[in-house]
């Protein structure tokens, strides 16, 4: 049971409700995919000049370099940095929102930069198994092959028409970051998406 | 559907894009100076050529930043992509050619 006495007993993610509905949507088989919410992961924006002091300073602090270029990720212990513009990344972390943030502005000391805890903007849709890719493909414009988006690579990008982060751990696990306003839509379209690739059974005939 | 090459980004769909119109519009240096007609050259008039047209585009849903296109607005052929510290390429008005080097998709 929740400790309803505390910030973190009462909080709710943005796909809280659609737990059980995520897990029944798994598809199971030669073509499977799988989908759950990973939440209230902590995400912090940071802009700033790229080799700057203050670039410097933040670098230091997550202990990896900011990642220079469209798709790079770049990981350190708990922090992984997404980039998302030239001069914009998004930190994803397991450290709480107030030390993280508390830490990359002591980085930054005197220089100039953005650092915002955005942990309430987006939450984590996990998507594993073997069609993953070819359920994202239905509604993602951007060329998921191999030889355009390679394992351990994150572009923002459109999902089913709606803005999202994609970020693609390997072959058969990808991460969905959407705005938290838009979560149940996606976790709604996903799960429509994933149901051709049921295999066909006597619950597919009844249905039919 | 068009495909434009962000600068930053690469190829992506024209739906992650959105339109800003004419590029090289200068700011007027000293607004307060201008007449209602100068002002109103500055505000609505813009370039309708047919061909070679540098544009403003935004790359929204994706590094969400601002560059230039120029773009055949016979073909839609885009014939350079450049930044906006960059100057305009060379364009052949002839049939678009691109004579410096762009960022042709
Ligand atoms: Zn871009």
């Amino acid at each position: 049971m929740a400790d309803l006495t505390t910030l973190q007993g009462l909080r709710r993610s943005p796909l809280q409700d659609m737990a059980a509905e995520l897990r029944d949507g798994a598809v199971p088989g030669e073509r499977s995919v799988a989908l759950r919410e990973e939440p209230f992961l902590t995400m912090v924006s940071i802009r700033v000049e790229p080799g700057s002091e203050a670039a410097r300073g933040i670098e230091a602090v997550l202990g990896t370099g900011l990642p220079q270029q469209c798709g790079e990720v770049s990981a350190q212990g708990a922090h992984t940095v997404l980039w998302l513009g030239p001069d914009e990344w998004l930190v994803v972390s397991s450290t709480t929102p107030e030390t993280l943030v508390g830490e990359l502005l002591a980085g930054v000391g005197d220089g100039r930069a953005q650092v915002v805890d955005v942990s309430a903007n987006r939450t984590v849709l996990e998507l594993s198994g073997s069609a993953v890719r070819d359920v994202l493909e239905k509604g993602c414009p951007t060329d998921l092959h191999p030889r355009a988006f390679a394992d351990g690579t994150a572009i923002t990008t459109t999902l089913a028409r709606v803005p999202v982060l994609l970020w693609k751990v390997d072959a058969t696990r990808f991460r969905v970051l959407p705005r938290a306003s838009l979560a149940q839509y996606v976790a709604a379209w996903l799960l429509d998406a994933v149901q051709e690739f049921a295999p066909a059974g006597p619950s597919a005939q009844a249905g039919a | 559907m068009l495909q434009i090459k962000c600068p930053w980004c690469g190829l992506r769909d024209e739906t992650e894009y959105k339109y800003g119109g004419q590029a090289h519009v200068a700011h007027p240096e000293d607004p307060a100076v201008l007449t209602d007609e100068e002002w109103a050259e500055y505000l609505f008039f813009r370039d309708n050529p047919k061909g070679p047209f540098a544009e403003r585009w935004v790359h929204g849903g994706g590094c969400r930043r601002w560059f230039n296109v120029v773009r055949d607005t016979r073909t839609y052929e885009v014939l350079a992509v450049y930044t906006n510290n960059e100057p305009r390429p060379e364009i052949s008005l002839a049939l678009g050619s691109v004579a410096a080097a762009g960022g042709t998709p």
